[in-house]
């Protein structure tokens, strides 16, 4: 039997994440020579998005569309992920380690009785994963003993493929029957940043308790503005009120990865360098030299932030100008 | 109301983690509750002082779990189980303690779990769900507020920042996110009357399990230290020299720009 890995896409607000087209790419690397299905979940007509999970690399996509899966539960997409999984019979599954990542497919292994390995963030031969631990402070390499090969990966660390508008493969629809959910959801209420997706942003322009006031986040949105990217924020400016805990980085916040974090005002405590540490390249803006914030930085500017973000936003917009 | 809490001991965040033969050191380390186990242990009180019934800590772990039990015991939880795996299991994973959770349950009467939603050492998140799914009863993770009126309950869920009100129904199983409450440091007179609480150990060989049946499914090969971060640079001058330089180094040296 020919090895087959089962891609689970996300959609949010009708459009495939970023993280899904890494799934692909990362079951690619699990096995080069492998089927790989795309499945989407949902409602209405998400039957055009599976194109785009082709264009990435996958080889064939299944979709289920049905009015209980407009929001996602646990049992709502666990009926219809094991409907798929019980006709396709995969070898490997892989899924974004989001909000819904994380919530799902435990429970999916657990119906399969598989192990899992969660945030993946590298993926070595031979089927050896590569997670981070103890709150990034440490790194483990996981096999899988048992079972199918299970994992989610973290997203920004496992590089999509490039995009190949002439690749073509079927879409097909699969009809589950969605009953008896337990849970419902009555509302959602938005409050994540808007625009950028910090968990998956490339570049974090981040503000803490430094910035001192609501009004003192507006240089920090304009700056991420000019680098197209998010606004994160230490707790301590949440707890401050300066802004919404949805934008919150670290051990209790958002873990993020991006190529670029810039870190403003913010000290550095232990539990914040937690959900920020493994950034590709780290600016901290600090006027205490001491700060610990420092130690895990690339670049520093000792400084104040108010002089500071208003020059580099300037000089940010001359580079971008000239290319 | 029978509320269960799912707990782990975890290295306190301060620890400094050094790794020895291949695995992380922790002869001299101190521990704590799993800082997310902890709203767990806060919302099941809150819970039961509105509801009456009774607060059951239970941990899959060592004989050095005892420490966090007793302090959920301080903190005014009712009674303490220890499933003591030391003795059977040499490398579990999450398929293990979702195992031997299954089976402790089986004979229970269940309305309320709460877990943590994450342990901040393994970081997997999937002891909850995973649970949840073998005792066929919904969950639902990453939760923020839980108001409970008879058999429903009404949860707000941290979704990426976003906040989904959800409606569901007891028996349930809720894992607890930072903003859930403000656990409460055990009192003095908590942690005297702790020691007089039940704290109940049993083995694998209890719960008619033995190592076989719950064999791990996957295997750590290797811990290690991420390589040791160069000191930055620190750029010096006037502030518009400094933004400068920044903003080339970013985009000649490091590309990010
Ligand atoms: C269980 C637990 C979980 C936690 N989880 C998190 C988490 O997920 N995320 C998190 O971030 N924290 C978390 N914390 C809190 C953490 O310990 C720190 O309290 C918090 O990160 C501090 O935020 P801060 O750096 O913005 O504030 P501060 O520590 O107050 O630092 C402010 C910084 O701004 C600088 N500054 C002030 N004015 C200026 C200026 N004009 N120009 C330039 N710089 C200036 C100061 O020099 C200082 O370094 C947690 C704590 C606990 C106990």
């Amino acid at each position: 039997m020919s090895d087959k890995i089962l891609v689970i896409g996300e959609l949010r607000d009708d459009e495939v994440r970023n993280v899904s087209y890494e799934a692909i790419a990362a079951a690619k690397k699990i096995d080069h020579n492998a089927e790989i299905v795309g499945l989407l979940i949902g409602s209405g007509d998400i039957e055009s998005q599976g194109q785009s999970l082709i264009a990435y690399g996958a080889d064939r996509v299944i979709v289920v569309s049905h009015d209980n899966l407009k929001t996602y539960t646990s049992e709502g997409y666990g009926q219809a992920v094991m409907e798929v999984v019980n006709n396709e019979s995969p070898t490997g599954i892989v899924m974004g380690h989001t909000s819904i990542g994380k919530d799902l497919t435990p429970k999916i292994a657990s119906k399969l009785n598989t192990g899992l390995v969660s945030d993946v963030v590298d993926i070595e031969d031979d089927g050896v994963f590569v997670r981070p631990i103890y709150s990034g402070k440490a790194f483990e390499k996981k096999v899988i003993t048992d079972g199918i090969t299970f994992i989610t990966i973290r997203p920004n660390n496992i590089p999509a493929l490039e995009k190949d508008g002439s690749r073509s493969g079927e879409v097909s629809s699969v009809d589950v029957n969605i009953t008896d959910l337990r849970t419902v959801i009555k509302d959602v209420i938005r409050k994540a940043s808007e625009g950028v997706d910090l968990s998956e942003a490339n570049v974090i322009v981040a503000g803490g308790r430094g910035v001192k006031s609501a009004d003192g986040f507006k240089p920090l949105y304009e700056l991420a503005e000019v680098l197209g990217g998010a606004v994160g924020a230490s707790r301590g400016a949440c707890d401050a009120d300066y802004c919404d805990y949805a934008l919150q980085i670290g051990q209790t916040g958002k873990v993020v990865t991006p190529d670029l974090y810039i870190a403003v005002g913010i000290s550095g405590a232990i539990q914040h360098l937690a959900g920020m540490s493994n950034s590709k390249v780290i600016v901290a803006i600090n006027k205490d030299p001491e700060s610990n914030i420092f130690n895990v930085a690339d670049y520093g500017i000792v400084g104040d932030l108010f002089e500071v973000i208003p020059l580099l936003i300037e000089e940010i917009k001359k580079v971008k100008v000239t290319v | 109301m029978n509320i269960y809490v799912l707990l782990k001991k975890t290295f306190d965040t301060e620890e400094k983690i050094t790794v020895s033969g291949g695995r992380i050191e922790d002869d001299s380390a101190e521990f704590i509750i799993n800082p997310y186990d902890e709203y767990a242990v806060e919302e099941a009180i809150v819970q039961r002082d509105e509801h009456g019934g009774e607060v059951t800590v239970v941990t899959v772990g060592d004989e050095e779990s005892e420490k966090q039990l007793r302090t959920a015991l301080a903190m005014g939880a009712d009674k303490a189980v220890l499933i003591n795996t030391e003795e059977d299991i040499e490398n579990g994973d999450q398929y293990t303690t979702a195992k031997i959770l299954e089976a402790f349950f089986e004979d229970k009467e269940v309305d309320l779990i709460l877990a943590g939603n994450v342990a901040i050492d393994e970081a997997s998140g999937q002891v909850g769900p995973r649970l949840a799914a073998l005792l066929d009863i919904p969950y639902v993770s990453t939760i923020t507020s839980l108001k409970i009126d008879d058999d429903t309950a009404s949860i707000e869920k941290d979704v990426e920042g976003d906040v989904e009100i959800i409606e569901t129904s007891l028996p349930l199983l809720v894992t607890c996110q930072q903003g859930l409450n403000e656990p409460r440091y055990p009192s003095l007179p908590g942690i005297m009357k702790a020691k007089k609480k039940p704290l109940e150990e049993i083995e694998i060989d209890d719960l008619d399990l033995d190592e076989d049946d719950v064999e791990a499914k996957t295997k750590t090969v290797e811990v290690y230290l991420p390589p040791e971060k160069e000191a930055g640079k620190i750029l010096e001058g006037e502030p518009a020299d400094q933004v400068k330089e920044l903003v080339s180094l970013l985009k000649n040296e490091k590309k990010v720009l």
